[in-house]
């Protein structure tokens, strides 16, 4: 075997051994678990929701966040929890929020803490029962601060 | 020493769909931090945020480690009648502070 080929063929199997992996990277165990627990064995379907995040952040102890859900907020169809959750924090749950039809809108703002540079991702529980989300990657450049400051 | 700032309008026409903004004066101490002398800092969160328009919950937030010190939340409401809302704040060494602010719609 000539060393072309032999390059050849170890990436191919690169290639079969990384894809498999690819999606469970982009959610470690504990985030997953998280998001298993709000959502149950309902599907979760990428839409309706925004995200809105820095891309990149120079300081992780505030970060702006603001999810907000296409949804009309009538009696009859509603947005009922917006859930985020982060990877890299030392607990995957940022928060969660009821809402109902009296919101008008199904608009979230905070500021939140970030440990490290990761992704972040929003769930929206609609009245009908399905599950929506969003995800957002946030580059920090100085993490939330994990030693007090004297 | 809670120190509260809320943004909402005085009035609003009925049926409108405001926005209400409220920060609190909070250090969020995340419970994961070791002090000075090594120890770890005992964790010191506000764990629940509420808001009732009238008595009836409007919003209801559970925060955890994550959100930022002097937690910032912002929601909207429907303005359907006039009345007060309340907000809410609770949290570890029994922490809870409320706010209310009145709004008068026509």
């Amino acid at each position: 075997m000539d060393r072309r080929r032999f390059l050849a063929g170890t990436a191919a199997t690169a290639t079969v051994v990384v894809l498999p992996l690819a999606p469970a990277a982009a959610t470690p165990d504990a985030m997953a678990e998280a998001i298993r627990k709000v959502v149950g064995s309902a599907t979760l379907t990428e839409g309706r929701v925004n995200l809105d995040v820095p891309p990149l952040v120079e300081n992780g102890s505030t970060v702006p966040l603001i999810v907000s859900v296409d949804s009309p907020m009538t009696a009859a169809d509603y947005v009922k929890a917006i859930h985020v959750f982060n990877e890299k924090n030392p607990q995957p749950n940022v928060f969660s929020a009821r809402l109902g039809p009296g919101n008008g809108k199904a608009i979230v703002g905070t500021r939140i803490k970030l440990g490290d540079s990761q992704r972040i991702i929003a769930i929206a529980e609609t009245s009908d029962g399905r599950f929506w989300s969003a995800g957002a990657d946030v580059i920090v450049t100085l993490a939330a601060c994990l030693e007090e400051s004297t | 020493m809670s120190n509260i700032l809320v943004n909402a309008p005085k009035t609003a026409s009925r049926g409108a769909v405001i926005e209400i903004k409220a920060l609190i004066l909070h250090p969020m101490e995340t419970g994961f931090r070791p002090g000075a002398n090594g120890r770890i800092i005992p964790r010191n969160i506000i764990e629940r945020f509420t808001a009732t328009w009238n008595g009836t919950e409007i919003f209801a937030m559970d925060m955890s480690s994550a959100i930022a010190a002097n937690p910032f939340v912002s929601f909207f409401a429907v303005a359907n009648e006039s009345g007060t809302v309340v907000l809410r704040w609770t949290g570890d060494e029994g922490f809870a502070v409320e706010e209310r602010v009145a709004i008068a719609v026509e």
